[in-house]
């Protein structure tokens, strides 16, 4: 026992201050700071090939940012005045020019646009990325679906720089699902050299070694911790991006997210409680942008196909004991637009567009007796407990009403691993979720949420040939009042035979510092750096 | 005689381990997610989940499952985390020494100071600082890890700006040092990184302070109650008969003899704190093993949690060992025995 506790303890405190004191930045970095933007959110990337077996939300934003497509989407200002993608618009990326015939579109490619090792883009390289979504399964060949893109033999090399698209069918979501972010163009020669023979595509290679042509190099990946961007200034895809580094720093606790910063450390972020957004906007002293997310809706959703809400009386009688109001202010703190209170009938081929419904105990208790449960009844309302934040609030304040009406229910707090798996078996009676549509067509979020092909996202397997009729008419119309006039119809079944009822649309909140500029809307929900800048 | 203790010890813990091996299987096949319906992806139909639960290999028997993990686990293959992507050895190897090193650090602190604390309260039995220090432990014991380190962030981090940003282990705009041990404070040094020492030093004092004032109260409480009972027996009325000064009856004779259990105690709440952590790690986005284990087990994913559980279990026996022998540094009259 020779070392003097003192002593010690005297060293720690004085090492300790020293520490604290230290300045969080070196003076000699100032300069790049303006130029690099430190962004922290909850869930890390676990990929950055976009195809990649469970391939994440965050790891869309990497690929989107390391890769380019042969095409993007044009942009616009929104009813804030903030930028907001355009789906109307088209515009070159990896392709310069296109010709678009009936059944067939051809691509001329840049001449100049090379990838991160220098190797030239080239038709072939276009052929062999397009040919991996097709094959690899899962989510990407799900995506090239949507827009008829599902065969090999649909990708045709031309010559060097020029590529084709041959088509199935004429279908109007083909072009823009080649600017949605699966479609990248990946470095087949590179990609090849590290494929193997149990693994063609190169999935274990790509994973974690980007190899695009995009407006960002990947310097850095500490998975689960942070992802390190740097401007990869060979690119020509576009106008040249502001920011010379993008760091991105996981911070699961989102108390210290919103400390971040408010403290000015940390300089943009998506991931808060709307409670916070509420009360960051009404502080000034970030900027908030609140945009609604293109054709999303958050809803009740009702089981057709087995238990109580086979009966449409009973469906109707839920849709008028919803607490709209309530829900908007104390789920929501206002952070959502209001989907509910419209006239009976559609007056536009809008989509998100408002239901009829308000709520209206005495009615929806008539509606329960009629219906054939004049003691009630008991069942159970489910939700993913990985979106508790906002699900939980919702299913409280419904239950609430519900019993007020006889329908008692127990709520199942289903876990976010187990969610997906327990909406493919299309058993639980009655539960709140979200679904939102890349593309925003009307016709395309039926597709997948009424249609009676029964997609994952039919939660209520709900099956009506009259509604299928008129999704199909409006997929494939080529006039437009035919179009609106499908819409309309088939609105119009969805708010009589009420299989889900609408609540609100959800926005979209960033939170960021005063100096950021150029933020962008996208329909995938997550960050362009390309387009965003500092200002000192 | 110490080398014959040590192999026959870990001869020992071999069937502990493998007890660890099946019982982390079976539990992590007993968890309500299914890896194929996350990992499918959200707009998945029924096949497609089907073909990822093919790829994953869950669609062999049980036992089948657990030969083909047997056999990976002989050739060192700990699995891949579908989470992060990468071989979870590998990731069990980058964020071992962040948990180490945070709660090395916490350990130390709350060694120093519930030692201190505990013997001060015992020269002065329900005098002000004994009762200081039993509020101390009280409030440490009651108060969860996790809301002192908020509390702490909240208080030095937004309200006074004296401590950096929670952002893990290192500010945003430091590299870490070149790898030597994993533990940034001793590869910074080795580097001559003062300045990324500092970062380093910076961002682990708030998370270890936290970590370890939830350790102090257990020590604090065993320091005073074994110098207690040290400070009433006869060599320690001898040797102040015999004058020595009440310094070196308190550290050299009293302390010493009184250390044997808080030893014990600091292993137990080392193994403890190892674990426990999680929480710790959430708040201070600081990348360690716990914060690791947590986010797979919530994406049902398989590996990593077999991994953690298997590297948890490793090290107990391990520190188990060490605290025996540890033992006998400080009693050289006790026995260690298998």
């Amino acid at each position: 026992m020779t070392i003097d506790r003192r002593l010690v303890l005297k060293g720690t405190a004085a090492a300790g201050a020293a520490a604290l004191a230290a300045p969080p930045f070196r003076p000699a970095a100032a300069q790049s700071r303006r130029e690099t933007l430190l962004m922290v959110s909850e869930n890390p990337p676990n990929s950055t090939d976009i195809h990649g077996v469970g391939a994440n939300r965050p790891a869309y934003e990497a690929s989107w940012n390391l890769y380019d497509r042969l095409l993007t989407f044009g942009v616009k200002k929104d009813s804030n005045g903030n930028d907001h993608y355009d789906y109307e618009t088209l515009l070159p990326e990896l392709a310069e020019e296109w010709d678009l015939r009936p059944m067939s579109v051809t691509f001329k490619l840049r001449r100049d646009a090379r990838f991160q090792d220098g190797t030239p883009v080239t038709a072939a390289d276009v052929k062999w990325s397009f040919d991996r979504a097709v094959s690899v399964g899962g989510f990407p060949t799900f995506q090239m679906g949507a827009g008829s893109l599902e065969k090999r033999e649909q990708f045709v090399v031309v010559d060097d720089h020029t590529f084709r698209v041959d088509f199935l069918r004429r279908d109007k979501l083909t072009m823009p699902d080649l600017a949605v972010p699966v479609p990248v163009v990946i470095n087949a020669g590179l990609a090849r050299r590290n494929a193997t023979e149990q693994d063609p595509w190169a999935m274990t290679w790509l994973r974690s070694n980007p190899a695009g042509s995009g407006a960002y190099r990947l310097e850095r990946w500490v998975p689960g911790q942070e992802m390190v961007f740097a401007r990869n200034d060979a690119w020509t895809q576009g106008p040249r991006p502001g920011l010379a580094r993008v760091i991105w720093r996981i911070v699961p606790q989102s108390g210290n997210r919103r400390a971040l910063l408010e403290r000015g450390d940390a300089d943009l972020s998506f991931d808060l409680p709307p409670k916070d957004f509420q009360e960051l906007q009404a502080a000034r002293r970030l900027k908030v942008i609140s945009t609604p997310v293109e054709n999303a809706l958050q809803y009740i959703g009702m089981n057709c196909e087995r238990g109580p809400f086979t009966n449409v009386k009973l469906r109707q009688a839920v849709a008028l004991a919803v607490p709209y109001q309530r829900l908007m202010e104390q789920a929501l703190h206002g952070q959502a637009i209001p989907m509910f209170g419209n006239p009976a009938q559609p007056e536009t081929a809008a989509w998100p567009q408002p239901s009829p419904f308000t709520t209206d105990l005495a009615r929806a208790r008539a509606l329960v007796a009629e219906a054939g449960f004049p003691n009630g009844l008991d069942t159970t309302l489910s939700f993913d407990l990985g979106l508790a934040t906002v699900n939980e609030p919702i299913s409280l304040a419904l239950a609430e009403n519900l019993a007020a009406i006889g329908i008692r229910v127990t709520i199942n707090k289903v876990p976010g691993a187990n969610w997906r798996n327990e909406l493919l078996k299309k058993e639980m009676p009655l539960i709140t979720n979200t679904f939102g549509g890349w593309l925003n067509y009307p016709d395309y979020f039926f597709y997948w949420a009424y249609h009676g092909q029964n997609a994952v996202f039919n939660t209520m397997s709900y099956k009506n040939p009259q509604m299928d009729a008129l999704i199909d008419r409006a997929r494939f119309a080529e006039d437009r009042a035919e179009y609106e006039a499908a819409i309309k119809g088939f609105v119009a079944i969805a708010w009589a035979d009420v299989p889900r009822i609408p609540l609100f649309q959800p926005n979209l909140n960033v939170a960021m510092q005063q100096s950021i500029q150029g933020y962008r809307y996208w329909f995938h929900r997550q960050l362009d750096y390309r387009s965003l800048s500092k200002t000192a | 005689m110490m080398l014959a203790v040590i192999a026959r010890r870990l001869a020992a813990a071999l069937p502990t381990l493998a007890g660890v091996v099946v019982v982390t299987f079976l539990l992590t096949r007993a968890l309500p997610g299914d890896p194929a319906a996350y990992f499918a992806g959200p707009a998945a139909t029924r096949e497609a989940v089907e073909q990822i639960r093919a790829q994953l290999g869950l669609d062999r028997s049980l036992g089948m499952q657990f030969l083909g993990y047997l056999r990976e686990l002989a050739r060192g293959d700990l699995g891949l985390s579908i989470t992060t992507g990468q071989p979870v050895l590998s990731d069990i190897v980058a964020r071992l020494p962040a948990s180490a090193e945070l709660t090395l650090l916490a350990l130390l602190f709350a060694a120093l100071a519930g030692i201190s604390l505990g013997v001060l309260a015992a020269l002065r039995p329900n005098g002000w600082l004994d009762n200081l220090c039993r509020v101390i432990a009280t409030l440490g014991v009651c108060l969860p890890a996790f809301f002192t380190g908020l509390l702490l962030i909240y208080v030095f981090y937004y309200l006074l700006g004296w401590a950096p940003a929670p952002l893990g282990r290192l500010n945003a705009f430091a590299a870490p040092p070149p790898h030597v041990t994993g533990f940034f404070l001793i590869d910074s040094l080795l580097a001559g990184q003062g300045e990324t020492f500092r970062s380093a030093l910076a961002q682990i004092l708030l998370p270890a302070l936290s970590l370890g004032i939830f350790a102090v109260a257990p020590i604090a409480r065993i320091t005073r109650g074994s110098m207690l009972a040290v400070m009433s027996s006869d060599f320690i009325r001898a040797a102040r008969a015999h004058g020595l000064s009440g310094r070196t009856v308190v550290i050299a004779y009293a302390l010493r003899n009184a250390l044997l259990p808080v030893v014990t105690t600091l292993g137990m709440v080392f193994s403890f704190l190892l674990g426990a952590n999680v929480l710790i790690e959430k708040v201070f986005a600081w990348p360690g093993i716990g914060s690791y284990a947590v986010e797979a087990l919530i994406a049902s994913d398989y590996a990593p949690v077999q991994g953690f559980v298997m590297t948890m279990g490793f090290l107990y026996v391990l520190l188990n060992l060490a605290i025996d022998l540890l033992y006998r540094v400080i009693d050289p009259r006790m026995e260690v025995t298998a």
